[in-house]
């Protein structure tokens, strides 16, 4: 089921008045009940993909609370025992704890690897060694990087004793199928989101209707904005012997807003869903586009993502005994000011391996990925020579320099996404190039732009889009536009929203005539 | 509390409402373009006294005239014919007008049995939206359905028609809250003349075999006909093109055959109609004209009248009185269209 189509629209709205008119201790079984109805619509057959991670991962759960228990229960009972048979007794059910959440792991990962990258490895292996495997071609279960790392995340934390496993396997079960977050995160933390989840809801007007007009905005930015640009990015992206030069910039340009309003407009479906029923959900974006720097706006783009792969991957991996080893073995070799980054970039370029992998089974996605990772690297070791710089120019301190660096970030950030849409390594580098020839720039602008089916209206409309998407990111630098909007009188309150609704009825890129499409990040 | 109720009603009765004005403007208002989108709303100011029920596509709301068979021959009548109108929609056509009226005889042409399948959106919209809701359109929507429509975009028509913002016309203002009588008891008139010249030779099909839904929805016509004690006569117009194949003839015969029914095949009467393809088509040979469609309708009530006895209704000073208007209507649009051919040298709109 689409957030896109009248079909959830009526779902939620029968979810929605049982959720309020059942006695509150039943409200998260009903989610769990509408979680279920609604990952069964995209294909009843994923169900039993997401109810083995969900229950394998909650059994684990439970096996490392029991080891946990017993041994709280073994240090209350003999309290006499001597230091070493305390920390032995530790040991073993830290090293009981990790065995089984490595088990968990193994077997989550082990899904996800097979739907997901099976493919992937048959085909790099049949372009490495000349063979013809067949693709055995998986079905992908919807939002299955998603809910995998959030159990990962959680059975990762249970194993450190972060927080205590949830016991009720119903309620764990809503944890991971939880509907709003199935379809592109955000990638929630058992600790934050259960806190929400499983509490008794009463009927808060102001919250629902804020959820609600998050949603809306989020409708906004998908139907009117990103839908509408699927077929000029697609268009040229799948013909590159037609469209190169200009395009190619045209292409990078509209990708990055598709892109944008895209994921981020489905976010804002997703937590405002999430907040008409009283949840909290994680924020995933924080005015990506106003970063000066690529490390900035990794912090500010898919937030969820990045702070997942931050806490179970590059801290750990920072810290491991492995990397110490090689931390120690390079300030030696290498002296201490470059020894000690070494470990650091190790573990950087291993998340942004992880990251790209994550994103998609091909190689473009690792390139994409590891080339983050040398954008953001450069960018540290140049740091000395950019505070030289900014001590000695005065303009660098100005607000007309953060804008420099703001639209640099942002054609930095659009250039390395141009490899999602090619979907091809070696295209992607002799298209990028072309862009400085003169080829397409003189068609582009005599009527080239309108061959994809798009109209000089359509484009007229992005733009005021995109302005308004300008007005709203310097606003919400001050506060949520929610909340803002809800200390404005009634009537300028609900003309914007009403507005908003007409806008999105009129002018959104749906029905006969367009080719509505799923969430970009859905298939991840 | 309460304060709070009477904003939020306020506020949903003006979406509503708003919705609803958006809605009025940006559906095609079929006055002055594709006008034949007006033919199935102008049933049900007419509906209540036809004897006589034509349901087809543009081979019968072309090709026979009402106003004619009830100056020749007293017959009331009424065409529910659309463009390219499946023969599905025909029997929700039926249907729907039994909801209505119960006519003496239906007259289906077979024309449509040629499409197996669903098979154009656009022409789809110009059958069903000017039907009024019943679980009956419903039925007809279910059943027309492309793999691309939705009923959600029947019942709320902006879902499909929002696009329409741009191309928005003087028509969409002029007739937002009304509109003009385009049809004679739903027979289009047109009194421009094309000759047929040649028409193109038939193309052989990989199969000829008519469909089982088509059959499955005559079957239905038929069924629902003998309940309700209404005659029903198998026609296929006189049209030259389309090509109507031997085969497709052969299936009909069988079928008008097994079940005991009239089927007449005007293909084959062309010279007792005196039909003469140089002035009493307007497109060729696809769609009579209005000399075409008067010498169908004298023939055709004739055997109305005698064969199928339906009565001249003409003593009855009420419906005298409504068919008399009607009548005038025929008759100026028949001047207005003269006088674009005198002035203008072609038709190029009904009034």
């Amino acid at each position: 089921m689409s957030f896109v189509s009248l079909g959830f629209l009526l779902f939620l709205l029968i979810l929605f008045i049982l959720y309020y008119a059942l006695p509150r201790r039943f409200q998260w079984a009903l989610l769990l009940a509408g979680s279920l109805v609604f990952y069964a619509f995209a294909s009843p057959k994923y169900l039993i993909y997401i109810a083995v991670t969900a229950l394998s991962t909650w059994f684990a759960g439970k096996l490392i609370h029991d080891a946990y228990a017993a041994r709280d229960a073994f240090l209350k009972d003999t309290p006499d025992i001597t230091k070493e048979e305390k920390k032995s007794c530790k040991e073993a059910a830290k090293k009981k704890g990790r065995s089984i959440m490595v088990c968990c792991l193994i077997l989550n990962l082990g899904i996800l690897a097979v739907c997901k990258y099976t493919d992937f490895a048959i085909g790099t292996i049949n372009s490495l060694f000349g063979t013809d495997i067949a693709f055995l071609r998986f079905a992908l279960p919807m939002g299955i990087s998603f809910y995998t790392f959030q159990s990962m995340g959680y059975i990762i934390d249970v194993s450190r004793g972060k927080y205590q496993a949830e016991l009720n396997p119903a309620r764990f079960a809503l944890f991971v199928t939880f509907f709003p977050q199935l379809v592109q995160g955000p990638i929630s933390r058992f600790d934050q989101l259960s806190q929400t989840l499983y509490s008794e809801h009463a009927f808060d007007a102001q919250k629902i209707t804020q959820g609600a007009w998050r949603a809306v905005w989020g409708f906004f930015k998908k139907m009117v904005v990103a839908d509408r640009l699927v077929p000029v990015v697609t268009g040229i992206a799948q013909n590159p012997d037609k469209y190169a030069g200009g395009y190619v910039l045209a292409l990078v340009f509209f990708y990055t807003i598709q892109l944008y309003a895209d994921f981020t407009g489905g976010i804002d479906i997703t937590i405002g869903v999430a907040k008409m029923f009283g949840v909290d959900l994680a924020e995933n974006f924080e005015r990506p586009f106003f970063s000066k720097n690529i490390t900035e706006f990794w912090r500010r783009w898919h937030i969820t993502m990045g702070t997942w792969f931050k806490d179970y991957i590059f801290y750990p991996v920072s810290v491991s005994k492995w990397m110490l080893k090689v931390s120690k073995w390079s300030r030696a070799k290498l002296g201490t000011q470059l020894g000690k980054r070494v470990p650091v970039y190790l573990s950087t370029i291993l998340v942004w391996l992880a990251t790209g992998i994550w994103h998609g089974a091909s190689w473009n996605f690792v390139v994409w990925g590891l080339l983050n990772c040398l954008v953001i690297i450069i960018s540290q070791e140049l740091e000395p020579l950019y505070a030289k710089f900014h001590e000695k120019c005065a303009f660098s301190n100005t607000r007309g320099w953060d804008i420099f660096q703001m639209f640099r970030t942002f054609w930095l950030m659009a250039f390395l996404r141009v490899l999602d849409v090619y979907r091809n390594v070696p295209l992607t580098f002799r298209m990028v190039p072309t862009i400085f020839s003169s080829k397409g720039w003189s068609e582009m602008f005599s009527g080239g732009m309108l061959k994809f089916g798009l109209e000089v209206r359509d484009y007229i409309i992005v733009a005021i889009a995109l302005v308004i998407f300008l007005i709203v990111g310097i606003l919400q630098g001050k506060k949520p536009v929610a909340e803002q909007l809800a200390e404005k009188p009634l009537v300028p309150r609900y003309l914007i929203v009403w507005i908003l609704i007409i806008v999105i009825l009129v002018f959104g890129a749906y029905g006969i005539g367009y080719d509505a499409t799923q969430f970009i990040y859905n298939q991840f | 509390m309460k304060k709070r109720i009477v904003k939020i009603v306020i506020c949903v009765v003006l979406l509503a409402a708003t919705l609803f004005l958006l809605q009025k403007l940006l559906v095609p208002k079929y006055a002055t373009t594709n006008e034949e989108g007006i033919l199935s709303s102008e049933y049900y100011a007419n509906a209540g006294n036809n004897d006589v029920l034509f349901i087809g596509d543009c081979e019968v709301y072309t090709n026979f005239s009402p106003v004619k068979l009830w100056r020749d021959y007293g017959i009331t009548s009424y065409i529910r014919g659309t463009p390219q109108q499946l023969t599905w929609q025909s029997y929700y056509m039926l249907e729907d007008t039994l909801r209505y009226e119960t006519p003496k005889v239906v007259v289906f042409n077979v024309l449509a049995m040629k499409y197996a399948e669903p098979q154009n959106e656009a022409y789809n919209r110009l059958t069903l939206d000017g039907m009024k809701w019943s679980t009956t359109k419903l039925d007809a929507v279910k059943a027309s359905m492309t793999d691309e429509e939705t009923v959600a975009s029947y019942i709320l028509p902006l879902l499909r028609f929002h696009s329409r913002w741009s191309e928005l016309t003087s028509e969409d203002f002029n007739y937002l809250f009304k509109t003009e009588k385009l049809s004679h008891n739903g027979y289009l008139m047109r009194v421009d003349a094309k000759p047929a010249g040649q028409v193109p030779d038939p193309v052989p099909l990989p199969d000829y075999t008519i469909g089982p839904k088509c059959w499955e929805y005559l079957d239905k016509i038929r069924e629902t006909c003998d309940k309700n004690g209404i005659r029903l006569i198998l026609i296929k117009a006189p049209s030259l093109y389309p090509a109507w194949y031997d085969q497709w003839e052969k299936q009909i015969e069988d079928y008008a055959g097994k079940y005991g029914l009239e089927y007449i095949n005007f293909l084959e009467l062309a010279d007792e109609l005196e039909m003469d393809y140089n002035t009493d088509t307007y497109d060729a040979g696809l769609h009579l004209n209005l000399s075409g469609a008067e010498k169908m309708s004298a023939w055709f009530g004739k055997y109305l009248s005698e064969k199928c006895g339906v009565e001249d209704r003409r003593s009855d000073a009420a419906l005298a009185a409504e068919w008399a208007e009607r009548e005038a209507f025929y008759e100026y649009m028949k001047e207005a269209q003269y006088k674009q051919l005198r002035e203008e040298g072609a038709v190029t709109r009904y009034k």
